[in-house]
């Protein structure tokens, strides 16, 4: 297992510039998932540190060494994609056998079927094993393919959206699965997704990656309950952090849609009057009746556990979780506030936090 | 398709499939005919309306790979009478088959001109098919200055018919002492075939997602052992149906082989018809030749049928 670090990696393909000076460390035995919207440089990321592509500039180290003249073959990483991610025309088993038959690794046929059979009884597709890999369905091809990558014992396990092809069910029991496989085996992980679920409920430490530059790291409470700036605020959590533009008056939230909601004084008047935007999460907004806010209620999802009512304030919506034992009417007047004690304020221009500002 | 046919469907369902019949039965007309004129009788070969029933006869195929020559009268019963079962058919036609002073049988030059025809074309083949494929890949994979150019560059030696360079490649082959040669007329038709060999199989390894090599990458082989094992099975569809149209163009090549070669190295297509010139023609003869050439193509594109119905649609009902 492996300790990885990225150093000012810069990657550009013509005039294109997919990385911009990323930085950062996965430490040994941590799963790092790596969350950002399609094109945001997250499958290059991978490449990079699997050798499939060579960095513009910047360095990746595995274990404390410099890679650059490292192939692919040679930096002894598992990468698992989304999709064409077997091979075809060879049965399960010659699947999982193909990376232990390679030349460098020189494994004896002894231990290769051992290490097979012990993929397969982890992955629960020994009853597979014979078939070909077309003849799969597709939590079968991803469980295979992530038998590819254990049969190996390699440095850092790489997953480009594993999951993201497979339907929703499948997606959440192999997303426990992989954690659960994630922590027996110690393993690196550095995974990648769009998804914020998967990053939040999988990761020990998540980095929120936005056109080609890194815009936050840390575990997912900290992304969650610390947002650095709106886009993380916006990315992270489903749904997504209220974004409320305003300004300060005193302990007074003045929303630019006139209506005021409780402030305490924790950042005293130094940004009285000047463009804010305060953050509030769904579950930290409620209704109550006699409350500052005025709202009308626009929708209202059932969730079971809770219901998730989106609330229309002039042209701006917010949305509010409430227990699901609730009754709202569509386009009834309800009052609401928040729980001032959990408003991130970010600078109305920048869309940087307050908070991380210092 | 399980789905239910209206009328109107099923009659044109029917339209189509007489549509198919008719026009198959026009292309199998000319092969019917040169085989049919192969087992021919010489004196039913050319009647007029063809005489369509008539009893098989393989002598035309016996005259074809012996050297003969006329019989002024009848052969002496003692001749005949000591002749093998073949030697007799030709006897019987009117001339006799020339033996050395030793007695051993004169070939004629046809089997010998279509050993030629088979060297030439099988290694012409798994030459353009085999450099056609590695470059393809090549600029499938990689990226390179002038990707594009080379690319037309290599498209435009399709572009002119071959038969103008033919006086000013024969110049060169002459001075070079490739003219009728084996290896003359190989390089002219894997040049010819390779350009055509480079298009095809790029389009193929296009198809093939390149994250199969990627993973095999990293999963420690290096890119040629991938390319071996991943990428070539892979492909086997693209290079069955590139080698069966290198092989055919190899194979029926003519105006080259006309000039570039006369004896030594002289394949079948240029051979064949010089036998028509030569006094009163034996067209059964003549067929026989033409149906053993048909032979090997049509051979090669049967073992190869499979790979080829998804080949030939380029690749557009891959998965």
């Amino acid at each position: 297992m492996a300790h990885i670090e990225l150093k000012g990696i810069t990657k550009t393909f013509g005039t294109h510039t997919a990385l911009k000076d990323l930085s950062f460390e996965i430490a040994d035995g941590e799963f790092f998932v790596l969350l950002g919207e399609t094109g945001a440089g997250k499958t290059t990321t991978l490449r990079l540190i699997a050798g499939l592509e060579k960095p513009t500039g910047g360095q990746i180290f595995i274990d404390g060494e410099d890679v650059a003249d490292w192939g692919a073959a040679e930096r002894d990483v598992a990468l698992v994609l989304q999709q064409y991610s077997l091979y075809p025309r060879y049965t399960v088993r010659e699947n999982l056998e193909f990376p232990l038959k390679s030349r460098i690794r020189r494994v004896e046929p002894v231990e290769i079927k051992e290490r097979v059979a012990r993929a397969a009884r982890t992955l629960r597709i020994e009853h597979l094993l014979d078939r070909k890999t077309d003849r799969l369905s597709g939590g079968e091809m991803q469980r295979v393919s992530i038998g590819r990558a254990i049969v190996r014992k390699p440095r850092v396990f790489l997953m480009d959206e594993p999951l993201s092809a497979l339907d929703a069910k499948l997606r959440e029991a192999l997303r426990t699965e992989l954690k659960n496989l994630q922590m027996n085996l110690g393993a690196t992980f550095l995974f990648v997704t769009h998804d914020q679920i998967e990053a939040m409920s999988m990761g020990d430490k998540i980095g929120v990656l936005n056109n080609g530059q890194l815009v936050q790291t840390g575990t997912p409470q900290e992304i969650y309950g610390n947002p650095v700036n709106t886009f993380v605020a916006r990315a992270v959590g489903s749904p997504p952090m209220n974004l409320i533009s305003g300004r300060l008056a005193g302990s007074e939230a003045i929303a630019d849609e006139g209506y005021r909601l409780p402030f305490g004084t924790a950042f005293g008047t130094a940004v009285d009057g000047r463009p804010l935007t305060f953050g509030i999460r769904p579950e930290d907004l409620f209704l109550e009746s006699g409350a500052p806010g005025e709202a009308r209620v626009h929708d209202v999802e059932n969730h079971g556990v809770e219901k998730i009512v989106t609330l229309r304030t002039g042209n701006h919506f917010l949305q509010a979780t409430v227990p699901a034992q609730t009754d709202l009417e569509i386009e009834e007047s309800v009052r609401f506030s928040w729980n001032p004690e959990k408003v991130v304020l970010f600078d109305g221009g920048s869309g940087m936090s307050l908070r991380h500002a210092g | 398709m399980a789905a239910v046919q209206t009328r109107s469907e099923r009659a044109l369902n029917l339209v189509a499939i007489a549509a198919v019949l008719v026009i198959t039965l026009l292309f199998l007309a000319p092969i019917y005919w040169i085989t049919s004129t192969a087992f021919k009788p010489r004196n039913l070969a050319t009647t007029i309306p063809p005489t369509v029933i008539f009893e098989p006869e393989i002598s035309p195929f016996v005259k074809l790979f012996t050297k003969r020559s006329q019989l002024r009268a009848a052969p002496e019963p003692e001749d005949y009478a000591a002749a093998p079962w073949w030697e007799r058919l030709v006897f019987e036609g009117g001339e006799k088959v020339v033996r050395s002073g030793r007695g051993e049988v004169q070939l004629s030059g046809y089997p010998n001109r279509f050993m030629n025809s088979l060297i030439v074309a099988i290694t012409s083949t798994v030459l353009a098919v085999g450099m056609g494929t590695f470059t393809a890949y090549g600029f499938s994979r990689f990226k390179m200055k002038g990707e594009a150019d080379l690319l037309f560059f290599i498209l435009s030696t399709r572009m002119l018919p071959p038969v103008v360079v033919a006086i000013p490649m024969f110049l060169m082959y002459r001075a070079v002492g490739l003219n009728d040669t084996h290896w003359g007329l190989i390089i002219l038709y894997t040049a010819f075939n390779l350009s055509f060999s480079v298009w095809l199989m790029k389009g193929f390894i296009d198809e093939i997602p390149k994250e199969y090599e990627e993973a095999a990458l990293v999963d420690g082989y290096t890119r040629l052992e991938a390319f071996f094992k991943i990428v070539l099975p892979e492909a086997a569809t693209g290079i069955a149906a590139t080698a069966v149209f290198c092989f055919i163009t190899a194979w029926n090549e003519y105006a080259f082989a006309l000039i570039m070669t006369n004896r030594r190295a002289q394949t079948a297509p240029p051979f064949i018809p010089s036998q028509v010139g030569s006094g009163l023609p034996d067209w059964t003869v003549i067929a026989a030749g033409t149906f053993l050439f048909l032979l090997p193509v049509a051979i090669f594109t049967f073992l190869l049928r499979n790979h080829l119905l998804r080949g030939m649609s380029f690749g557009a009902i891959r998965k």
